[in-house]
């Protein structure tokens, strides 16, 4: 399945990566490569195969609704870029 | 043209678990921001969710509750998109394999119709943080919001309904009729102001008798049983007039504004959203067995529906009563201790819905908060029956008892002096006195006709009861006054 | 000092020889006078690995010792450590002190390690040449002109160095074994689900393991021993019980059935590595083991399987850095969306940019299926060659890697730099445990042979490793720049 620039501009924006015009065409080849090596899976018969999604058939283990953790804002704040009053700040959020 | 309203609804549930359901934080609300949010909640780099087991059970019970298929395989999902108030950049869902599969909820109606309402399915998820939109500033002059992630990994339990709603007071019923089953279980506090139960509607109109569904809008931010009738009110309305127009629904998302009491428009970005689903390689499939299910199953409360059945064929209770007293756990867990007490269901019906819901009503109080408790309610209604007091005595005691002018009804009654008297000696010497002291009242009776004589009585009763302080029992007041004035004709 | 192993530097430091304040001092003197060069440590926690040090001796004097008491080591640098600055090799994560420990460091601390350093990545653990650290490339100790190999290339490179005894690394497609065999020393993949990853910077989740590498297979049973097992803050990591992994060391090999995968040594694979690997083979037969060959089936799929799942895994776990909580910020973003663009354009390197765009167009709308559901299928149907082999032997074996290191800047194609890793790919998708051990060498560069075993088979694949290295003296083999005297 080719691969487009508009599909690499899409992409870009879903994944929130500034990439200028100049960028994208230079991905587009590196990406082009990547999806036509990708592209042998399709070669490959796999009807009636369940997807694998952990390589272990295990199953999820529970935990105890127990509150284990404690305040620890100010710890984790410290690699915080902009916090005040205990909030973390973001450009104004326009719904 | 006839119009027909088609409504479904998305209910996010917050699950009453103590911790969150990916992590060890506390879920309790209004603490300081961010105080409440650990590193996994955070989403900070390295750290891993493990499922909280009741948030696990909740959601299997309320399955359960509506008569749900429970998979025995169910799979948690990224749904992924950027937002400040969601930590990680993504939502830990359930797309593909939700924890509830197919189920219906019942639901009455005013006219005391019943109506099912089928659930497409319910899935745990991961609720996100809060925005601040207070005047923050980056110090360059551009205006900065708050993020406060106590409330991110809250879990919730998205319950999505059928279109099968057909009016919006259908839909309030639903909702009501979810809200009670989720507090009937316990596995929600219900409360609609702190956003404990949260809502998204998704109305379309039709022409009546088309099978196709028209386009549909999605409101956001529908949070309490009110505004679910206002906001569809106001879609059902604006939808019919674009199409009467000749123009067209747009498939969008609108926000109901409460204030205005209208919906609109979400004007973010026009792209169509992506999610990009895929499993949570994080976390594993999660495994129910039979002997699981069946032990939540086995120690299910019993659920409005079954409450109300009993209410009225085991209790004799009206339809109305029994769908009243049942609609809240509280309510009619406090109606069931005051039936046990006293004995009478009726009896504990008619005060609960009178005397109580009324005081309880004036002063902005829940019956979880009721100042008389159900035993003392009991007591006092027992009194009643045993005759202790008399139904106008009752009212003071009551009043007495809800002022906390006494720990019991009896204790009540014995400090007012209320208990009923029924001494013929006692009551006969109170109208003896009334008779000496109302000759005029007398004569009048006297003279009257006698099939007219009967409603001249009353004033008699008035000045006994009066002299008695409201103690002297009604009917035996009234047989004696009735011997006696006959006498004197 | 510096050339010992973990096991022989226990036994000097309970003989009284050194103390592990000086064996410290002495290797972070090595660091000083020789990482310039190398670049294979991106932090140095000299302070800290002091006091650790002091205290391992503390704890000796009062005969409080275990088998790791006062060893020291490198960290990968993405295991979060502490109030250390924990960077992935990014410059997204130049400045993160992290918050907390990973279980791995913790259980590490616990057992009386002391960690001199945080060992130089790819960024994000995404390559296999450590060429895309955001701190620099990383130079094979054997020859400063070759890569050390990737993504592990700086725990590699130090081990090698004589500047850490043994170095914690992750294996994401190769991570830990490729570059164990670039530069001489022994790494080990454990089963995915046997070491905890929690605190460890996700790549791709359902493929990323932490295991160790050091000089011998012995020492890795003794890092094992002490990193393995069920860690409650990881859902994925397994709750069976961990075996004491030096024991079963020296049990003989006679009657070991080991299986080489025809796959493995096909187009593409070196002769000179081809002839080296053969030539390590012979060895396990003269000590009493059988070869057959085997046929693993869909090898060829597991490097487009891997780029998908991979990179779709990475894209999303890779969202939580948008320079809100932690991480690189943008300066005077205007809008939340220039925000996020900015400080992800500015924070990640190209090949983690690559990835993210890959993983994020395969998950999109419209192609999920076609590359994420059917790189899955593939996926068992790679999982299930392995099973059937294990059915017939009890080990593979095979080269690490199709060539000895490579050159700096040899590899500028992502692609051609992605088939490096042919031989490895498919054990992380499958899960199953590896090691490689060093086998020789071709024009003065180590070349690797790895083995291979079913789930939950480190103790084996340690048994048959440790074998391997009482026969040989590969693994003591030495760069020049490890064997200077001070």
């Amino acid at each position: 399945m080719a691969i487009e620039h508009a599909d690499v501009l899409r992409a870009a924006h879903l994944a929130r990566l500034g990439l200028s015009d100049g960028d994208a065409a230079h991905y587009l080849d590196d990406l082009g490569r990547i999806l036509e090596m990708v592209d042998q899976l399709q070669g490959l018969d796999t009807e009636g195969v369940a997807p694998l999604a952990h390589p272990l058939d295990a199953t999820q283990r529970l935990r105890a609704d127990e509150v284990t953790e404690s305040n620890q804002r100010e710890r984790f704040q410290r690699c915080a870029p902009a916090v005040e009053q205990g909030l973390y700040l973001v450009p104004r959020v326009v719904e | 043209m006839q119009w027909e309203t088609v409504i479904g609804l998305e209910v996010h549930v917050q699950l009453a678990t103590r911790s969150k359901i990916f992590s060890g934080a506390s879920t309790a609300f209004g603490a300081e921001p961010n105080t409440q949010a650990c590193a996994v909640d955070l989403g900070m780099p390295g750290v891993l969710p493990v499922l909280n087991e009741s948030a696990v059970a909740m959601a299997v019970q309320f399955g359960l509750a509506i008569h749900a298929d429970i998979p025995e395989v169910s799979v948690f999902d990224r749904k992924n998109y950027f937002y400040p108030d969601l930590p990680k950049g993504y939502q830990t869902s359930q797309m593909y394999h939700p924890i509830v599969g197919a189920g219906e909820v019942e639901i009455t109606l005013e006219d005391g119709d019943t109506k099912r309402i089928r659930v497409h399915h319910a899935h745990l998820e991961e609720d996100a943080g809060k925005s601040l939109h207070e005047s923050f500033s980056d110090g360059m002059g551009h205006a900065m919001t708050g993020i406060d992630l106590n409330r991110a990994g809250t879990p919730l339990l998205e319950i999505v309904s059928e279109p099968d709603m057909r009016s919006a007071k259908e839909a309030a019923a639903y909702l009501k009729a979810i809200h009670s089953i989720v507090t009937y279980l316990g596995i929600s506090d219900g409360n609609m102001a702190e956003g404990s139960m949260r809502c998204d509607v998704n109305v379309s109109v039709r022409p009546r008798g088309q099978e196709r569904l028209g386009t549909r809008a999605e409101i956001k931010n529908v949070n309490s049983f009110r505004f679910v009738e206002r906001a569809i009110a106001f879609e059902v309305e604006r939808q019919i007039e674009l199409l009467e127009d000749g123009a067209e629904v747009v498939q969008e998302t609108r926000l109901f504004d409460p204030e205005r009491d209208e919906t609109r428009s979400m004007r973010t970005k026009e792209e169509a959203n992506d999610y990009r689903y895929f499993p949570c390689p994080d976390l594993l499939p999660v495994v129910l067995d039979d002997a699981y299910v069946d032990h939540l199953r086995d120690n299910l409360p019993e659920l409005p529906a079954d409450k109300r059945a009993r209410f009225e064929h085991e209790l004799g209770l009206s339809t109305y009563d029994a769908s009243v007293l049942s609609a809240s756990r509280d309510m009619a867990e406090y109606f069931e201790q005051v039936k046990a007490v006293c004995g009478d269901a009726k009896q504990a019906a008619n005060w609960v819905q009178g005397e109580l819901s009324g005081a309880l009503n004036r002063e902005g109080l829940s019956i979880a908060n009721s100042p008389v408790s159900a035993k003392q309610l009991g007591e006092l209604i027992s009194r009643v029956i045993d005759d202790t007091i008399n139904g106008k005595a009752a009212k003071q005691v009551f009043q007495a008892l809800w002022n906390g002018e006494g720990d019991s009804a009896d204790a009540v009654i014995e400090t007012k002096g209320l208990k009923q008297v029924t001494d013929s000696g006692a009551i006969e010497a109170m109208i003896d006195q009334v008779i000496a002291e109302s000759p005029g009242q007398v004569a009048q009776y006297r003279d009257a006709e006698p099939d007219k004589r009967g409603k001249m009585i009353g004033y008699f009763v008035g000045q006994v009861m009066k002299a008695s302080r409201g103690t002297a029992n009604p009917q035996q007041v009234n047989a004696l006054l009735k011997e006696k004035l006959d006498a004197l004709c | 000092m510096h050339d010992k192993t973990l096991s022989e530097l226990a036994g000097a430091m309970a003989n009284g020889e050194f103390s592990s304040r000086e064996l410290t001092d002495h290797l972070l003197a090595r660091i000083e006078r020789l990482d310039g060069d190398l670049n294979s440590l991106i932090t140095v926690t000299s302070d800290q690995a002091r006091t650790a040090a002091d205290a391992a001796d503390a704890a000796r004097s009062r005969g409080e010792t275990g088998p790791l008491t006062g060893l020291p080591l490198a960290i990968k640098d993405l295991f979060c450590t502490e109030g250390v600055r924990t960077t992935a090799g990014s410059r997204m994560l130049g400045d993160f002190v992290a918050p907390y420990d990973a279980t791995v460091v913790a259980k590490l601390k616990a057992s009386g390690t002391v960690s001199l350093g945080k060992a130089n990545m790819d960024e994000f653990a995404m390559g296999s040449s450590n060429e895309n650290s955001h701190f620099g490339a990383v130079k094979n100790p054997w020859d400063q002109n070759a890569v050390p190999g990737g993504s592990s290339g700086g725990s590699a490179a130090a081990v090698a160095a004589g500047l850490v005894p043994a170095a914690m690394g992750t294996d994401t497609g190769g991570s830990i074994r490729q570059p164990a065999a670039f530069c001489g020393i022994t790494g080990l993949k454990p089963t995915y689900g046997r070491v905890s990853r929690y605190g460890i910077i996700a790549y791709a989740s359902s493929l990323d393991q932490a295991g160790p590498m050091a000089r011998t297979a012995e020492d890795c049973a003794l890092l094992l021993n002490a990193i393995a097992g069920h860690d409650p803050r990881d859902s994925t990591s397994v709750s069976r019980g961990v075996p004491n992994y030096t024991e079963e060391l020296a049990a003989p090999l006679a009657g070991l059935k080991i299986g080489l995968p025809r796959e493995y040594f096909g187009d593409g694979l070196d002769p000179a590595v081809e002839a080296a690997t053969r030539d390590a083979i012979k060895v396990f037969e003269s000590l009493g083991a059988s070869v057959r060959e085997v046929s693993l089936p869909h090898t060829h799929y597991a490097i487009p399987a891997y780029y998908v799942i991979a990179p779709a895994e990475a894209s999303s776990n890779l969202s939580r850095y948008d320079g809100v909580r932690f991480g690189h910020r943008c300066e005077a973003p205007s809008d939340l969306i220039d925000l996020y663009k900015r400080s992800r354009a500015e924070g990640f390197g190209e090949e983690v940019k690559r990835r993210i765009l890959i993983g994020t167009h395969t998950l999109s709308e419209g192609f999920f299926d076609a590359y994420y559901t059917k790189a899955q299928q593939v996926r068992r149907l790679i999982r299930q060659d392995f099973l059937d082999a294990f059915e017939e032997v009890d080990v593979l074996m095979g080269p690490t890697s199709p060539t000895p290191a490579f050159d700096l800047g040899a590899n500028k194609d992502p692609v051609s730099m992605y088939l490096q890793d042919i031989y490895t790919i498919a054990v992380n998708l499958a899960g199953i445990p590896g090691i490689s051990v060093p086998a020789g060498f071709v024009s003065g560069r180590p070349v690797g042979l790895q083995i291979l075993g079913t789930h939950f088979a480190e103790a084996r694949l340690l048994n048959v490793a440790h074998q391997f290295q009482q026969a040989t003296d590969w693994h003591q083999r030495r760069p020049a720049i490890a064997e200077e005297t001070r």
